[in-house]
């Protein structure tokens, strides 16, 4: 019984892509144009920033963490480096790395906390959100930040393949999946990622510094919210001070949907990119069948429900 | 004979006081070479606060400790670990999501050679699976694959892979807290057997434990703690088991146990 269990994929894991081929039938079936080159790259161009900021909350999520703060991080992120380049006049590239530098410097503030403090990493990043959310508006003054140096909007540019247009932070956010995955499975530091999730006493007990791996998480996380940040820039061409509303929730049910468990230990970064893609294609799916905003707000929040129920009923079945 | 028996690990006169308690009161300790020493003692006795002093996880605040003759002073159970003693914690210490090859070698992964290992510092997996394989089949325990998570294992079979792991990699002293707590009688067995074969691969065992009948079972000799001192070192032939928890509860005076039944 037990290894014939063993050989199958857990259902958390296929949930995704079971997910998607649905989306893509039903959308496929009531709209013209969503099986088109140019729609599929829309998409991944649209799924980029969630794509990132997913990378960063999987590693979180992973360790038995949440990260609550991590769209209203990455909009500080865009403000902080577009404001610095445009109204200090600062060189693009250092204002970008300014802007990554505040968000891990807020993923060090939330891994401080929940090392050295203990506190719940849910109620940390939910003071840390409405702070970023708060430094964002006064710093911003509520106003959106326009004409971007180049530099700054680079990755906003395409390139073909065939005759799909394909946009270089859509590139960009391929290649961190790859290096993410590539550093969660194969390096020492990665395995001990999904360790300190799945048992921190054991963990502990081996001689692993499990509060060190935790504080990196926090931190890398951030990196990625502002490599998210800087991509969110290049796509819309300003600094838009009520960015990540959306994007917040978007990246959480883009790891739940890819099968990451909330209760740490287990999942593959992997699974989060394909979660990311479900989101982007449900909501240009719903935009094209003209469906409102709101219901598409609805819908994800109802696929995160399933998503975790899922995660849930797996891991009982699995004791 | 038993005078010639070497000491691997000595410890005298340990004190640990927590503010107004006192854990240990002046504790002495001797394993010797390839034998299973179980250590008793009533809640308190100062058992566990013995345990992590001989491994690290406490420093004591007076007393000495010998490794092989050589005075040593962990820190940490890291520097214990690096003398070459290794410990098996309560409570299933593994990671039940991650492979059990994986969970042999938490902590002390090897890495590839070469530039994917020193570059990309790129994990050397079949090697670590290899040598998995060759410890436990070593040990003789009959877990076919190794690539398996640990959690599709029965109670015993991990707790099988944790005393597996502590073995695999201990060079002077395995300490096991508790291995058989939380199993039943076959699984239980399964795990002495396992604590045996190590003892006679020459590796000599601590072993800490509630279950009487396992310690009279397996053990060359016991360690009885009291009120934060050794109260006696009893041999399990020549005792019965109801005197030696009336030294364990201090119902019975060492003093007035016959000498043949100490060792």
């Amino acid at each position: 019984m037990n290894t014939l269990k063993a050989k199958l994929p857990p259902i958390s894991q296929l949930g995704p892509f079971i997910a998607l081929v649905i989306a893509c039938v039903i959308f496929g079936l009531t709209t013209d144009n969503f099986f088109t080159g140019a729609n599929f790259a829309l998409i991944l161009q649209q799924v980029m920033v969630v794509g990132v900021i997913a990378i960063g909350q999987t590693l979180v999520i992973l360790t038995a963490g949440i990260d609550l703060s991590c769209g209203m991080v990455m909009a500080l992120g865009s403000i902080v480096m577009t404001k610095f380049a445009v109204d200090m006049g600062l060189p693009a590239p250092l204002a970008i790395l300014c802007g990554i530098g505040v968000t891990a410097g807020f993923g060090l503030i939330n891994g401080l906390l929940v090392t050295r403090i203990r506190l719940p990493s849910f109620i940390v990043t939910l003071g840390t959100m409405n702070i970023a959310f708060a430094i964002t508006q006064l710093y911003s003054e509520a106003q959106t930040v326009s004409n971007l140096p180049p530099f700054m909007t680079a990755l906003g540019g395409t390139f073909d393949i065939g005759s799909t247009p394909v946009s270089y932070g859509t590139l960009l956010m391929v290649l961190l999946y790859l290096a993410a995955w590539f550093w969660l499975r194969e390096t020492a530091s990665g395995r001990h990622v999904y360790a300190v999730g799945n048992s921190p006493e054991a963990t502990r007990l081996v001689g692993i510094a499990t509060d060190r791996v935790l504080l990196w998480v926090y931190v890398l996380a951030g990196v990625f919210y502002g490599i998210a940040s800087l991509l969110l820039v290049a796509r819309t061409e300003v600094g838009d001070p009520n960015a990540g509303q959306t994007e917040n929730l978007d990246a959480i049910t883009a790891v739940v949907l890819g099968g990451t468990s909330l209760f740490g230990g287990r999942g593959m970064i992997l699974g989060s990119l394909v979660g990311a893609i479900v989101v982007g294609v449900l909501r240009n799916g719903l935009t094209l069948m003209g469906v409102s905003s709101v219901y598409q707000v609805l819908i994800t929040g109802i696929l995160v429900i399933i998503a975790v129920t899922v995660d849930q009923l797996s891991r009982k079945g699995a004791r | 004979m038993r005078a010639s028996q070497k000491l691997v690990m000595q410890a005298k006169g340990l004190v640990k006081r927590y503010g107004q308690v006192t854990a240990l009161d002046g504790a002495d300790f001797e394993l010797r070479a390839g034998e299973i020493l179980a250590v008793i003692g009533d809640n308190g006795a100062g058992k566990s606060s013995l345990i992590k002093a001989l491994s690290g996880a406490t420093i004591p605040d007076e007393g000495e400790i010998f490794l092989d003759g050589q005075k040593v002073a962990f820190r940490t159970p890291i520097d214990a670990r690096h003398a070459g003693i290794e410990c098996c914690y309560q409570d299933l210490a593994v990671a039940p999501a991650m492979t059990i090859a994986e969970n042999l070698f938490l902590g002390r992964e090897v890495r590839r050679e070469g530039f994917l290992g020193q570059a990309l510092r790129m994990l050397d997996k079949k090697k670590m699976l290899q040598t998995a394989m060759e410890r436990m089949a070593d040990l003789k325990v009959g877990i076919r694959s190794m690539t398996q998570a640990v959690e599709t294992l029965s109670g015993g079979q991990r707790q099988c892979v944790a005393v597996a792991r502590a073995a695999a990699f201990a060079q002077h002293v395995v300490i096991l807290d508790e291995p058989t707590a939380a199993l039943g009688v076959k699984e239980g067995n399964m795990v002495l057997e396992l604590i045996r074969r190590v003892r006679d691969k020459g590796l000599p065992v601590i072993l800490i434990s509630h279950n009487m009948p396992h310690v009279f079972e397996i053990a060359d000799r016991i360690h009885i703690a009291r009120l934060g001192k050794r109260a006696a070192v009893v041999n399990p032939k020549r005792i019965s088991m109801s005197d030696t928890v009336a030294v364990m509860t201090g119902a019975l005076d060492p003093a007035t146990l016959p000498a043949d039944s100490l060792a």
